[in-house]
């Protein structure tokens, strides 16, 4: 860390240097790496988190609890902890043929590793947004369906479904992008994403202010442009007469 | 694996709650200070003229749509410059949790402020009060109660975020965790632990705020 000492008073300005190779290649690969676990961190975390949240809403008093206890341990420990957990602690303890193998035989091991942190994690914050998107579907309308003669399946196909999916979607898009922030966690294995980019132009060039300002930019302009394209969405999936109130 | 040698743990224990307290310290104060900043803030996002809520707007955004393990480096890297000395480590990461956090903390108490309703704005304006003593006998002391439950699940992220300053060095109870562990060759004990006792804290506290929920329904 001795690299931040380097910087006295008198600093240089030099933002041509996030531009200079190896430099720009270094940012424009993080920002490969970024991508790919937001993307495919996300996938898994609505994979396991869809079915989840389903699971939590079960008269199943076995089926909600074991889908409650997943939650409760996902979002109890730190995620940088459950990180070290996935990558230290999981080849240990499994058989040592197979321990081998997620340590080294697998394809990519640092950057799998994060994506599964990264999509267990997730999946505990969406079955949680789920299960809450299903729970505001108003029991009138469930007691109106009934009522009207529809079976449970048909009930679940025609009015929860509909309601709870458009009610579910915008709080989904502000999970990627806690799955896209997070996803910088795995430069402490060694996945050299866009932070971990930004550190290592600082180590290399001492210029701190721009190599974290072009680590900044790219992650805000990534914000900003998810937000711009899935606003106008929100808006059309809002359900006129039970959303009017925001949340 | 050799089984789970317990007495590594017993051993280094001192040790650690050196670093649970570094731990606590981190969280209490990025609450404690970042709070009435975030209060300040949200408070002057809707009562000030512009340009102020457009810059606290921007401000607000910019924590929020980058990582905190990109704003910790950036404090680790600017405090030391800004200030001309080095300051240690966790000068600079307690600032960065608490600005930080003041950013987070705003939105939740602007939603919470708006939760009131301008009805009693207007009313405490029609009584008398300036806008400022509205807020202050008025507004704030209601949104405030209602946001417990959520400051409360908040203060629980915090207290997990706060782990992220193992990156900078700082001794916090997973850093710590980390120097037993290499220097013991005890990864698998000293994570699990450490795992176990965050697992332990954190879920006390859900339980807290489950409870407020049911009591508020």
């Amino acid at each position: 860390m001795s690299s931040f000492a380097g910087n006295g008073p008198g600093y240089r300005w030099d933002w041509s240097i996030i531009f200079t190779e190896p430099y720009l290649d270094w940012l424009y690969t993080g920002l490969q790496l970024t991508l790919i676990m937001g993307v495919a961190g996300f996938g898994l975390a609505l994979l396991i988190g869809v079915p989840l949240g389903v699971a939590r809403t079960s008269r199943s008093r076995l089926i909600s609890y074991v889908a409650k206890l997943y939650v409760d341990v996902f979002r109890n420990i730190p995620l940088l902890v459950q990180m070290f957990l996935w990558f230290y602690v999981i080849p240990e303890i499994l058989p040592a043929a197979l321990g081998t193998w997620v340590k080294r035989g697998m394809p990519e091991p640092e950057l799998t590793t994060a994506i599964v942190c990264l999509g267990t994690a997730g999946a505990a914050r969406v079955g949680e947004h789920v299960r809450a998107a299903i729970n505001t579907v108003p029991a009138g309308l469930i007691a109106a369906a009934h009522a009207s003669g529809l079976s449970g399946l048909q009930i679940n196909r025609y009015i929860v479904l509909p309601l709870a999916t458009r009610r579910v979607i915008p709080t989904l898009i502000s999970e990627f992008l806690a799955v896209f922030k997070n996803s910088s966690l795995a430069m402490t294995i060694g996945v050299l994403e866009i932070t971990a980019q930004s550190r290592r132009i600082l180590d290399f060039t001492f210029h701190g202010f721009e190599a974290f300002t072009a680590a900044t930019v790219l992650y805000a302009t990534i914000c900003i442009l998810t937000l711009m394209l899935v606003l106008p969405l929100e808006k059309r999936l809002r359900v006129h007469g039970l959303m009017a109130s925001k949340v | 694996m050799l089984g789970f040698d317990l007495e590594v743990i017993v051993a280094s224990l001192p040790f650690l709650m050196e670093g649970m307290k570094v731990t606590i310290l981190l969280t209490v104060l990025g609450v404690m200070v970042g709070l009435p900043l975030g209060v300040l803030l949200a408070v002057a996002r809707m009562t000030l003229p512009a340009p102020v809520p457009q810059i606290v707007f921007s401000y607000v955004n910019l924590c929020r749509s980058v990582p905190l393990l990109l704003v910790v480096f950036w404090f680790y890297f600017m405090v030391p410059m800004l200030i001309g000395r080095p300051v240690g480590g966790y000068y600079s990461v307690q600032i960065a949790i608490i600005l930080f956090e003041a950013a987070i903390f705003s939105e939740i108490v602007r939603a919470g402020i708006q939760s009131v309703g301008k009805g009693q704005l207007q009313a405490a304006h029609a009584s008398g009060l300036s806008t400022w003593q509205a807020y202050r006998h008025v507004i704030l002391p209601q949104s405030l109660r209602r946001m417990v439950p959520i400051l409360i699940t908040q203060t629980i992220i915090l207290f997990q975020d706060t782990s992220l300053v193992y990156v900078v060095g700082v001794r916090d109870f997973l850093t710590t965790a980390t120097i037993v562990a290499e220097r013991e060759s005890r990864v698998v004990e000293l994570y699990v632990f450490v795992a176990v006792v965050y697992f332990l804290i954190c879920v006390a506290g859900s339980r807290v705020v489950e409870r407020l929920g049911n009591k508020a329904s």
